[in-house]
């Protein structure tokens, strides 16, 4: 076995986000500072005591609608998760230029077995209307469950793929087919760091030859009963009935920061080694030029550790043969949960020391809500959209932030060279991506 | 060039906790499958299983404390993990640099708890509307979940717990692509320690979907075997009246390093991974490829890495002495693997012994591929082939050498694992005897 090491670039983005599909309409509510964090509208969250996210709206994104005649039956049988990673993957697919079997009836631009998958995806929460219609059929007459009554006939009133809708892996399967990508595939579950894995992996696949372009990223829904419920268990919700200023209801970094919120959404990028984009007149919108992966060594899963993000960051530099005074702005995962928030800046500060706190930072959570596997795959995206345009856009939040440049601002142009994104996510997982604008 | 060993391994899986006593039970042709007492299953149509026993996790810690109540899949990983960590010698190694000590994980998801979701769900449930009442669920949820319990639901919470007990702070990730999770995460690991971002991996796979859901799923698939005869005899890969698969669960671990680092600290390398292959099938979630063509690919893109032809021979005789069979027991997938087989090896596919342990131990889910690397080396270690057992009745279509029923002795040197994942991801790990 050996590695071919070999530039890679980012040269398709699609995103997914509660304010719709493609990364356009995101951009815009961020460069106009417009979040879209709101009352939850799909169930009633009166139950719990945070009650927000970022909910795409219902009429806003149908998959039957994106995807080619031929996977329209097979809609039926994927989760939300599902869907809106297959649609971020059209939008990528489209924002690269490429031809897939997805795309139409133009033969592929790159062999099918050169294109790989990786799709970072979360532990999917069952519908509690589609089990709970099956498990009501078990219940005896005094209001308990009948497992045995189950076994023998209630289990028969699922339908018989609903197993198949809830295999992380299914993201990365859909989108296989429907582009027929026949090369390296995987599926990484390790919460807000699994799109920015996924990006590692798809590099390092690449850089090893078995691929010229993967579709990477990830993406997850959290607005639903069971996925909120497991996030109140983590106790790093921000409470709130919805109303009032939502703007400031997730504040990255402030030391009055209550917690982050649930969102639906994610990003797709296509990652492609900078030959194979170059030989097919593509247009690459950034350059990945270090990653850096550590592991954390917290206490509990839920704390991230900045010992683990600075040795991150410090690999990511390396690899990209970037100083720290060649990174121009910061993408942390400003989640709103006081502890992260706090081992980030932490982190950073043992990085980049009293410089820290006049680089800018971008933070997407407050706009979009923690959509956890498909988190990175948002701020990756916007990180390479803010490469392309020299611009950086407005922050929302809290107004003062100590130590760390991400307090509140209105969108600005600014001459950027590097980007550092970084993830800490639930679990332990983190991971350091320096990205750099293409030059011209 | 860079090279990766690897220099320990262990295994919890439903034959035994420790290598010998497995091989040792493997080489017997004994079957672990019996009726399932973990939950009531009589009246499910799947009533058997490849289950744990006499496994007790808190032997394998050093502070249980540390661990926060994990989940059963986590357990085992810990069961598995602290036997390769002891194998390889790093728990002796006091100059290991942690943060170029990775882990990569191929873990399912923790077990769900149905009483409780069960009840929930029931009693929330609104007739009028013929949904469940949120307002009432959320109640029902908190009043009844363990919050923790919740938590450890996450795929990567094995990685954490075993991270946490060796200290690893190098490169970290989970995968799940289902039936060939692990054998992708010891691929992907190598892959890691390749691109020179770990000097060691600590990588495997840890699952359970032995509870009334798990069951629940696959019975619906119609993918278990619902055999009513003895359960031992179930699960019978490549047989003509295969019915389906057996669940099982467990958890398989190996440390890999790079040759040079092992060699450094004095340690002594049991076999060298050469070769890794992944494909997609990219055809439909519900089928394999009626040509075998994602399998192929995985098995001719790991082979290719390992720089080996799989139609040539030396003395007449195969470079690839043993394939580990993903070999689930199901229809298609013994058909359309022993398809991909004869496409990679041509006329060699007849000379190269082919086995699954599924027919002893289950399906171990995402833990699968790591325990059947596991074998292949020991395999090498030993000179023995473990067998397909309950192969009684040969199906006139799969006409390779399934080593049916009982272990042979073979001078092996080199083996093939495949693992293919529900949806149609695919994985083959090439490994080698070490020959410096």
């Amino acid at each position: 076995m050996s590695m071919v090491d070999s530039k890679v670039v980012i040269s398709g983005v699609g995103i997914i986000s509660c304010f719709g599909e493609g990364i356009d309409v995101l951009w815009d509510a961020m460069l106009e500072g417009r979040t879209g964090l709101k009352r939850i509208e799909r169930f009633d969250p009166s139950g719990f005591t945070s009650q927000v996210a970022g909910e795409l709206a219902e009429d806003a994104f149908k998959v039957r609608k994106i995807v080619p005649k031929s996977h329209r039956k097979a809609t039926k049988v994927m989760c939300r998760d599902t869907e809106l990673a297959v649609g971020a993957s059209m939008l990528a697919v489209a924002s690269a230029g490429l031809a897939t079997a997805g795309t139409g009836d133009a033969p592929p631009t790159l062999q099918p077995n050169r294109v790989g998958c990786h799709i970072g995806a979360g532990l999917i929460a069952a519908d509690v209307n589609e089990l709970g219609a099956a498990l009501v059929t078990s219940k005896k007459e005094d209001g308990t469950f009948d497992l045995a009554h189950w076994g023998s006939e209630g289990m028969q009133n699922l339908t018989p793929l609903w197993l198949l809708k809830y295999l992380p892996n299914m993201l990365a399967c859909h989108i296989t087919i429907v582009h027929d990508c026949q090369g390296p595939s995987n599926a990484i579950t390790c919460c807000e760091a699994a799109s920015a894995l996924s990006i590692a992996e798809s590099r390092r696949v690449i850089q090893r030859g078995d691929a010229d372009a993967c579709l990477s990223g990830g993406a997850e829904d959290r607005v639903n009963p069971l996925a909120l419920y497991r996030q109140h268990c983590t106790g790093r919700l921000a409470d709130s009935d919805g109303s009032g200023d939502m703007s400031s209801l997730v504040q990255p970094f402030s030391e009055h920061a209550t917690g982050t919120v649930i969102g639906e959404g994610g990003g797709i990028m296509i990652v492609e080694s900078a030959v194979s984009c170059e030989a097919r007149g593509g247009s690459p919108w950034c350059t990945i030029d270090g990653i850096g992966c550590r592991q954390s060594f917290a206490d509990s899963p839920l704390d991230a550790d900045p010992q683990a993000i600075a040795s991150a960051i410090t690999r990511a530099l390396e690899e990209s043969d970037s100083t720290i005074d060649e990174i121009d702005v910061i993408v942390p995962l400003g989640s709103g949960i006081r502890q992260v928030d706090s081992a980030e800046r932490d982190g950073l500060h043992t990085i980049f020391k009293d410089r820290l706190d006049s680089i800018p930072t971008i933070t997407t959570i407050p706009y979009t809500g923690n959509c956890m596997a498909g988190n990175s795959g948002i701020s990756i995206g916007i990180a390479a959209k803010v490469l392309r345009e020299q611009k950086l856009p407005a922050r929302l939040g809290a107004e003062q932030t100590p130590g760390i440049d991400a307090g509140t601002c209105d969108a600005t142009d600014m001459n950027i060279r590097n980007i550092l994104c970084i993830t800490a996510g639930e679990g332990g997982q983190c991971v350091a991506i320096v990205l750099g604008r293409i030059s011209s | 060039m860079t090279r990766v060993v690897v220099t320990g391994m262990g295994w919890i899986t439903p034959l035994g906790n420790d290598l010998d006593t497995v091989w040792k039970r493997m080489c017997n042709s004994e079957s672990a499958i019996a009726t399932i007492d973990r939950f009531d299953a009589s009246s499910f149509p799947t009533k058997f299983a490849g289950q744990v026993r006499d496994f007790d996790w808190t032997a394998y810690v050093n502070d249980s404390a540390i661990h926060h109540s994990p989940a059963m899949n986590s357990q085992f990983a810990l069961g598995a993990a602290k036997q390769a960590w002891e194998q390889s010698g790093l728990d002796n190694f006091k100059q290991l640099n942690l943060e170029r000590a990775g882990i990569y994980m191929g873990a399912g998801e923790g077990v769900l708890d149905f009483s409780a979701h069960s009840m929930i769900d029931t009693h929330s449930w609104d007739v009028e509307d013929d949904k469940v009442d949120p307002v009432a669920w959320a109640k029902f949820a908190q009043d009844s979940l363990d919050e923790w319990g919740e938590v450890e639901q996450e795929p990567n919470m094995p990685l954490w717990h075993v991270a946490k007990e060796y200290g690893l702070r190098g490169p970290a990730f989970n995968c799940l692509t289902a039936c060939a999770a692990s054998t992708q995460a010891i691929g992907e690991a190598t892959s890691v320690l390749l691109h020179g971002d770990a000097d060691v991996m600590l990588t495997g796979g840890a699952h359970t979907m032995l509870h009334a859901l798990g069951i629940t799923g696959f019975n619906r698939l119609t993918a278990l075997s619902t055999y009513d005869g003895d359960p031992k005899k179930a699960s019978k890969p490549f047989s003509k009246d295969r019915g389906g698969f057996v669940m099982g669960e467990g958890s398989g671990m190996l440390v890999l390093e790079t040759l040079e680092h092992a060699l450094a600290r004095g340690a002594t390398p049991i076999a060298e991974i050469v070769g890794f292959g992944s494909s997609a099938d990219a055809y439909r979630i519900t089928d394999l490829h009626p040509e075998g063509r994602g399998p192929a690919a995985a098995i001719t893109n790991a082979l290719s890495q390992a720089n080996i032809d799989p139609k040539a021979t030396v003395d007449g005789k195969p470079l690839v002495q043993y394939i580990s069979a993903h070999g689930t027991s199901t229809q298609e997938n013994d058909s359309i693997e022993t398809k991909a087989i004869k496409l990679v090896f041509g006329e060699n596919a007849p000379n190269v012994p082919v086995s699954s342990i599924k027919s002893m131990m289950g399906h171990l889910i995402a833990a699968a591929g790591s325990v059947e690397l596991i074998t292949c080396i020991m395999s090498i270690q030993t000179g023995m082939l473990v067998p397909t057992i309950n192969l009684d009745t040969p199906d006139p279509e799969l006409d390779l050498d399934y080593v049916p029923n009982v272990a042979r002795e073979a001078q092996v040197d080199c083996c093939v694992s495949n693992s293919f994942g529900f949806g149609g991801q695919n994985n083959t790990l090439v490994v080698k005897r070490f020959n410096n």
